[in-house]
C-alpha cells in the first residue's frame, strides 16, 4: 500500500498539540481530533505548574493558539472516532464530527449568543460563569473560540440566533462523517481523574468541605470561583487549616481506587499547598502521605521549600475516616501516627489528592484503534520504547499509558512523533499546501498611507464604543487616506475588503482596531500579505478587550480611549517599516554526543530517515550506563537490547561512530554547526557540518566515600549486586542481604532524587529472593519512590517477604564492624532501634553529573547546566528537550537521572524536535529581531550579559573596533539588550524606539 | 470663598490623569486581555502599549512619557521566574530599582511610575493593580514637574 504523508492525532491536551506541533512543522499533514469543544486538556484547568511554580496559562496558552492557527493543523473539535482500517503507512479513520449548531466557521466567539440565553444552554466558556462552579472545566483562553449550544438544556426559543450578528447560529447543522486517510495515528487522550464513589469513606460529595485536588485547583485560580481566593465552599471562610490527603484512588488494593501509584499527586498536592498558602498566609497546610514521591528533576528541592519555607507539615499515615462536626462544618480525621499512636483532628477544608484513572473512554479506542491495554486499562506498550503500542504504526503519549506528568507528557509527545518520523519520512512535505504569494510592493521611501478598518464586533465594541465618531476621527488623523468600519473585521468577507480597500487607495500601511493582537494579529498579516503587503505594515489598536469590555457603563470615556489608542496606533503606523523573515539554509545532518543508550537509539532514528549522523563518543566502547545493567525492572533484556543497537550502530551507513573521541571545536547555530573532533587510538581529526546537535553525554554512578565502600568486599554497590546476581553465584550462601538506599542523593552534596534507586533495589531484591528464598533481604529506605506502576513490584517484593525499614535523613543507619562481620544499626521510625547483623551490604547509590566534563562541553555548546551539574533544559515544563539556544537538544541522563525507558523516549523525542530543523532545506526565523548600529556602539558588552540567548558577541570591526554583533538566527527580539542599551545602539525591529516614542508623544 | 476658587477646585474634581502602561506582549498585556474577556471594569484612564518583553523597556521610555505629560507611567512584565524570554524581567527589575531612585531624587513622587507583575491568568489582579495606580496618580494631580517647558 502506498504510504500516507499525513498524521491523525487523538486527543488535544498539551502531549496531542505538541505531537501535532513537531509533526506540522517537519512538513506532514496532520489532522488533530479532540472529543471536546476545546483544546488544552487538563493543563488549560491548572493555576501553577510544579516545581517552578509557573502560571500554567502563560505558557500553555501560546501553543494552543499555535496549534489553532498552525497552516498544516486541522483541528476538528466534538469529534467521535467511529471505524479505522488499513495498516501502518495508510489507514482510513472515519470519524464524526458532532454539530455544535453553531457554524465554526463563521462564528467569531464574541459570546453574545451566551450572555443573551436564557437558560445557559450555550457553552460559555469565555465568560465568568466559572465562578459558579468549581469544576467548570472550560477557561477563557480557549483554543478554537467557537461557541457550542448544549442541545439537552436547549429550549429552542431563538434568541441566541436572533442576536448573533455573524449568523452563525445553525439549530439544523447536522453531524459529519468524514474519511481521513493518513500513514499513522498518535493516541493522546490523556487520562480521567479519580473520583471517589458515593458513600466513599472521605465523605466527598457528602461534606461540602471535602473537595478533590482538581476542585481546589480551581480555587486556587485566578479565574476560578473566588477570583483566587482560598475559601472554603460551606461558608466562604478563610480554612486555616487544611489537610491533604494522598493516595486517594492510587495505591489503593480495597478495590475502590487503582492498585498503582499515579506519580504526579505527591508533587501537584505540595504545589497546591505552597500556592494556597502563598495565596492566602492564613492557611496552615499539612499534607498526609505514606511516601513522598518527589522523584523527577528538582522535585526534591520543591519539596524541601514547601516545609522549610512555607511552614508545610507532612504526617506520614494514612488517614483512615473522616467526619464532619456538624456546627462548624470543619472535619475530624482520624490518624496512627507511624510509631503507633491514635491522634484526632480538627481541619477546615480537606483536600483529596486524586489519582489518575484510563481514560472512560480506553476500551473503546483500544477496540477501534486495535491496540491492547494493560492490566491497568492503559495503553500497553513495548517494554524498551514506550511510546509503541501493540500495533505498528500507532503511538500512544502521555498518560494513556501511564500517569506522567508534563514534562513527561511532552517529552512523549515528541517521541511519538519522533517514531511517526521512521515509518513516513520519505512522505514528508507531500501533502502540506504551501501558498503562492504575491511579490511584496516596495513601498520604502513613499510617504505613509494608512488605512484603518475599525471594528463594531457585532455589539461588543459598538455596543460601548461610537464606532462611526471613532472611524471619523481616524479619518482626521494624519497619513490616514481612508478609514472604514465593519461589522466583524475578522469574518472572512472583511478580509476580502481590506485587500481591495488597500488596491484602491493603494495603501501601505493597515491599522486595525477591534480585539487583541495576540489572537488575531497573524490573521491580519496574512491578509496584507496576501494582497502584496509586508506583513509588518500592520499595526493593532486593542478597543475591545482593553476598551470597551473594560469600560462598559462610561461610553463616553470609553470612546475617547478608543480615539487615543486609535492615534497611537497610527502615530506608529506612520513609522513601520518591512521586515525581512531572513532564511537560513540547513545542513541536513546531525551530530549526536555520547553513543550510550539515549544517543545511539537517537542515532538509530536519524539513520532510518536517511539523516547523515555523527556519533561521538568518549570512551572506547559504546554502550554508557546501559553496560552495567542486565534487566529492567518489568523484565526487558537490556544486554541483548544493547548489543542489537551496538550492531545497528556499527553496520549502519548513515552513522559515523567516533570512538575515544573528543571535540576539539564546535562553532556555528542553528541548521548550520561545524564541529572538529580528535578520535581514535591515533588521535586523527575529522571535520564535519551538521544542522543540529543532541547531546546524550550521559551521568555516572555515585562512587561511596560512606558505609565502608572500598574498605570491604562485602559491601558493593547496587549495579555490581546486579553483575554478581546475573553472573556469579557468590551470594549463593548468603544469610542476610542489607540494603541501604539513598546513597549520595538526597543529601547536602547531591540534593536531588536519583529516580532509579528504588526500582533497581527492588529488582535486585526480588531477583535475590528467586534465586536463594532463604536469603533475608532488608531494604532500609527514606521513601520507596516506585512510581506509576511500578508499584506493583514495591508489592511483590512485601509478599515475597523483603523486609522494608524507614529510616530519617538526620539518623542515617551505621555500620558496625566485628571481625569480618558486618552489623548494621539503624534507628526505625517504625520498630525502634535495630541492629541487623548481614553478609552482604549493597548500596543504592546515586547518578551524578560530572562538572568538569559537562561544564566543558556545555561552554562550547553556549547552553546552561543546572545547580546539580546537569544539563538545563530551555523549559522545564513544556521544552524538555529543547535547550533555549536553537538547534541543540538534550537526551537521557545527560538531563536528569531517569530509567532506561525515559531515555529512549527523549532520544526519540529529541530526534523530532531536531527533524523540525532537518526536515527542511532552509527554515525562516522570526524577523523582529534586535539590529545594532555599529557606528553608536561603545563595546560595553551589557548586552552579551543580558542577552538570554547567546545571541550577541563582542568584535572586532575594522572601521569601528570593538563593537555588539547580533546573530539574528539565534535572536528573539525580547529587547533586553536594547532596553539596557546606554548608547542606544540597539534597536528591536517591529518595536523600535522610534515607534515606542512615537506612540508616547500621541498623548495630545 | 471667592467664586474663581471654586471654579478652580470643580476643575480639579474633574481633572483625570492619563496613564501610560507598557505591558509585555506574553503575560501583563494577556491579562490585561483577561480583565476583558471577563468583564472586569477599571478607569479608563490608561493607555496601553505592547511590548514583547519588560526587559524591552528602556529608561528613556519612562522619562519621555513624563517629560511628555503623561501623569503616570506603568510597566509590567511577567512573574519573577515566568518571564517568556527567561530572564527579561528580572533585567527589568534591576534596572527599574536604579531609575525609580533616580527619579525621586528629580523630585518625581513615587507613585507616578510603577512596576508591577500580573501575569496571564490574572485578569482580577491586574484591574484591581490599575484601580490602585488610578487612584494615586489622581491623588498626586497633574504631572507637572518633568514637563517640556521644566527641562
Amino acid at each position: 500500500m502506498e504510504k500516507v504523508g499525513a498524521v491523525m492525532v487523538v486527543g488535544a491536551g498539551i502531549g496531542g498539540s505538541q505531537t501535532s506541533l513537531d509533526l506540522g512543522d517537519s512538513g506532514y499533514r496532520v489532522y488533530l481530533i479532540e472529543s471536546t469543544t476545546s483544546i488544552g486538556g487538563v493543563m488549560a484547568q491548572l493555576d501553577k505548574t510544579f516545581p517552578t511554580n509557573d502560571c500554567a496559562m502563560c505558557i500553555v496558552s501560546p501553543k494552543l493558539v499555535e496549534t489553532g492557527r498552525h497552516q498544516n493543523i486541522d483541528l476538528s473539535i466534538n469529534c467521535e472516532i467511529l471505524d479505522v482500517s488499513g495498516e501502518a503507512g495508510n489507514f482510513t479513520v472515519k470519524v464524526k464530527k458532532k454539530s455544535l449548531y453553531i457554524n465554526p466557521d463563521i462564528c467569531t466567539g464574541c459570546g453574545v449568543c451566551g450572555r443573551n440565553c436564557p437558560v445557559e444552554a450555550i457553552d460559555i466558556f469565555n465568560e465568568g460563569i466559572a465562578r459558579y462552579a468549581a469544576t467548570f472545566v472550560k477557561y477563557p483562553q480557549a483554543v478554537p473560540l467557537v461557541y457550542a449550544i448544549n442541545k439537552e438544556c436547549c429550549i429552542g426559543c431563538g434568541v441566541c440566533a436572533g442576536v448573533c450578528k455573524a449568523k452563525a447560529v445553525e439549530y439544523e447543522r447536522e453531524d459529519e462523517e468524514v474519511d481521513i486517510n493518513v500513514g499513522s495515528i498518535v493516541l493522546a487522550p490523556g487520562f480521567d481523574e479519580f473520583i471517589p464513589q458515593q458513600a466513599n469513606k472521605y465523605g466527598y460529595g457528602k461534606y461540602k468541605n471535602v473537595v478533590t485536588s482538581i476542585e481546589f485547583e480551581r480555587i486556587l485560580s485566578a479565574s476560578g470561583p473566588y477570583a483566587g481566593r482560598v475559601l472554603r465552599p460551606s461558608d466562604g471562610d478563610i480554612p486555616e487549616k487544611v489537610a491533604f490527603l494522598q493516595c486517594i484512588g492510587s495505591r489503593d488494593y480495597t478495590g475502590e481506587g487503582q492498585p498503582y501509584c499515579s506519580s504526579v499527586c505527591c508533587m501537584y498536592t505540595a504545589k497546591e499547598a505552597v500556592i494556597a498558602h502563598e495565596h492566602q498566609h492564613e492557611v496552615k497546610p499539612t499534607i498526609f502521605s505514606m511516601d513522598i514521591r518527589a522523584y523527577g528533576k528538582d522535585f526534591d528541592k520543591y519539596i524541601i521549600r514547601a516545609q522549610e519555607e512555607y511552614g508545610i507539615r507532612y504526617i506520614r499515615s494514612r488517614i483512615s475516616s473522616i467526619t464532619e462536626v456538624s456546627e462548624t462544618k470543619d472535619l475530624k480525621l482520624r490518624y496512627e501516627t507511624e510509631d503507633g499512636k491514635v491522634i484526632e483532628e480538627d481541619y477546615n477544608m480537606v483536600v483529596l489528592g486524586v489519582g489518575l484513572n484510563p481514560p472512560d473512554d480506553a476500551k473503546y479506542l483500544a477496540e477501534k484503534f486495535g491496540i491492547e491495554l494493560n492490566e491497568f486499562g492503559f495503553a500497553k506498550t513495548d517494554v524498551f520504547n514506550p511510546v509503541q503500542t501493540s500495533r505498528p504504526g500507532i503511538f500512544a503519549c502521555g498518560a494513556f499509558s501511564q500517569p506522567k506528568d508534563i514534562p513527561e507528557t511532552v517529552t512523549q509527545a515528541s517521541a511519538a512523533a519522533g517514531c511517526v518520523h521512521q515509518i513516513l519520512y520519505e512522505k514528508r512535505g507531500t501533502l502540506i499546501t504551501e501558498k503562492t504569494l504575491p511579490p511584496e510592493i516596495f513601498v520604502a521611501g513613499q510617504p505613509p498611507r494608512i488605512g484603518v478598518f475599525v471594528c463594531h464586533c457585532g455589539i461588543n465594541i459598538g455596543g460601548y464604543v461610537d464606532v462611526p465618531e471613532v472611524t471619523r476621527y481616524a479619518s482626521t488623523l494624519p497619513n490616514v487616506v481612508m478609514a472604514d468600519r465593519n461589522l466583524y473585521t475578522c469574518s472572512a468577507d472583511t478580509q476580502g475588503i481590506i485587500k481591495e480597500k488597500i488596491e484602491e487607495y493603494h495603501l501601505n500601511r493597515v491599522i486595525v482596531a477591534s480585539c487583541t493582537p495576540r489572537t488575531h494579529e497573524p490573521l491580519f498579516q496574512e491578509t496584507i500579505r496576501e494582497a502584496g503587503l509586508n506583513r509588518y505594515l500592520f499595526q493593532m489598536a486593542n478597543i475591545r478587550d482593553q476598551c470597551s469590555w473594560v469600560h462598559m457603563k462610561q461610553p463616553e470615556e470609553a470612546t475617547q480611549k478608543a480615539k487615543d489608542l486609535v492615534r497611537m496606533a497610527v502615530n506608529k503606523a506612520r513609522r513601520l517599516a518591512p521586515i525581512d523573515r531572513i532564511k537560513l539554509e540547513v545542513t541536513q545532518k546531525s551530530m549526536v554526543i555520547g553513543g550510550g543508550i539515549s544517543g545511539m537509539v537517537a542515532a538509530l532514528n536519524f539513520a532510518s530517515q536517511e539523516i547523515e549522523t555523527h556519533l561521538v563518543e568518549k570512551e572506547t566502547e559504546l554502550g554508557g550506563f546501559a553496560k552495567h545493567i542486565y534487566h529492567t525492572l518489568e523484565g526487558g533484556d537490556v544486554q541483548a537490547y544493547l548489543k542489537d543497537l551496538i550492531e545497528q550502530v556499527k553496520s549502519n551507513k548513515f552513522v559515523h561512530v567516533y570512538t575515544n573521541a573528543e571535540i576539539e571545536s564546535l562553532d556555528g547555530y542553528i541548521g548550520n554547526f561545524k564541529t572538529s573532533v580528535i578520535h581514535g587510538p591515533k588521535k586523527e581529526r575529522a571535520e564535519f557540518d551538521h544542522g543540529a546537535v543532541i547531546v546524550a553525554t550521559g551521568a555516572k554512578e555515585y562512587k561511596p566515600k560512606e558505609f565502608l565502600y572500598g574498605q570491604y568486599k562485602n559491601v558493593v554497590l547496587q549495579s555490581e549486586l546486579e553483575e554478581l546476581l546475573n553472573t556469579d553465584s557468590v551470594i549463593k550462601n548468603k544469610k542476610s542481604v542489607v540494603m541501604i538506599q539513598c546513597v549520595g542523593s538526597r543529601n547536602d552534596e547531591h540534593p536531588y532524587c536519583s529516580k532509579m534507586c528504588c526500582t533497581e533495589a527492588i529488582k535486585n531484591a526480588l531477583l535475590v529472593k528467586k534465586l536463594y528464598p532463604s536469603t533475608e533481604v532488608t531494604i532500609l529506605f527514606r521513601d520507596i519512590r516506585t512510581y506509576g506502576f511500578k508499584e506493583k513490584y514495591y508489592r511483590k517484593a512485601r509478599e515475597e517477604g523483603i523486609i522494608f525499614l524507614r529510616y530519617d535523613e538526620d539518623n542515617p543507619p551505621e555500620i558496625i564492624t566485628e571481625d569480618s562481620s558486618l552489623n548494621v544499626k539503624v534507628k526505625t521510625a517504625k520498630a525502634g532501634d535495630l541492629s541487623i547483623p548481614t553478609d552482604l551490604l549493597v548500596l543504592s547509590a546515586g547518578i551524578v553529573a560530572s562538572h568538569e566534563e559537562n561544564e566543558e562541553l556545555a561552554k562550547m555548546l553556549k547552553v546552561p547546566l543546572n545547580d546539580d551539574n546537569f544539563y538545563l533544559e530551555a523549559h522545564v515544563k513544556l521544552r524538555p528537550v529543547d535547550f533555549a539556544t536553537e538547534g541543540i537538544f538534550v537526551a537521557g541522563l545527560a538531563h536528569c537521572p531517569k530509567t532506561i525507558e525515559d531515555s529512549i523516549s527523549q532520544a526519540n523525542a529529541a530526534v523530532s524536535r531536531a527533524c523540525t530543523i532537518l526536515s527542511k532545506d532552509e527554515i525562516e526565523v522570526e524577523g523582529k529581531t534586535a539590529v545594532i548600529d555599529m557606528s553608536r556602539c561603545i563595546g560595553c558588552g551589557m548586552c552579551v550579559e543580558n542577552c538570554a540567548y547567546n545571541a550577541i558577541e563582542l568584535i572586532e570591526d575594522r572601521h569601528f573596533g570593538l563593537v555588539a554583533s547580533i546573530n539574528q538566527a539565534l535572536c528573539k527580539g525580547c529587547g533586553a539588550c536594547s532596553g539596557n542599551c546606554r548608547c542606544s545602539a540597539i534597536d528591536i525591529l517591529g518595536f523600535t524606539s522610534e515607534q515606542i516614542y512615537s506612540m508616547i508623544t500621541a498623548r495630545l | 470663598m471667592t467664586e474663581t476658587v471654586l471654579e478652580e477646585k470643580k476643575i480639579d474634581e474633574k481633572w483625570e490623569p492619563k496613564i501610560i502602561a507598557f505591558l509585555c506582549n506574553w503575560c501583563s498585556y494577556a491579562g490585561a486581555d483577561l480583565a476583558g474577556v471577563s468583564r472586569i471594569q477599571y478607569p479608563p484612564n490608561i493607555r496601553i502599549v505592547r511590548v514583547p518583553c519588560s526587559g524591552r523597556v528602556n529608561p528613556y521610555f519612562i522619562i519621555k512619557s513624563l517629560v511628555d505629560g503623561w501623569d503616570g507611567v506603568v510597566v509590567s512584565g511577567c512573574h519573577p521566574g515566568d518571564c517568556h524570554y527567561i530572564s527579561g524581567n528580572l533585567v527589568a527589575r534591576r534596572r527599574f530599582a536604579i531609575l525609580k531612585e533616580l527619579l525621586e531624587f528629580f523630585g518625581i513622587e513615587p507613585g507616578r511610575v510603577n512596576f508591577m507583575w500580573a501575569s496571564a491568568a490574572e485578569g482580577e489582579r491586574f484591574a484591581v493593580l490599575i484601580r490602585k495606580v488610578t487612584k494615586i496618580v489622581k491623588e498626586l494631580g497633574p504631572n507637572t514637574k518633568f514637563q517640556k517647558e521644566w527641562c
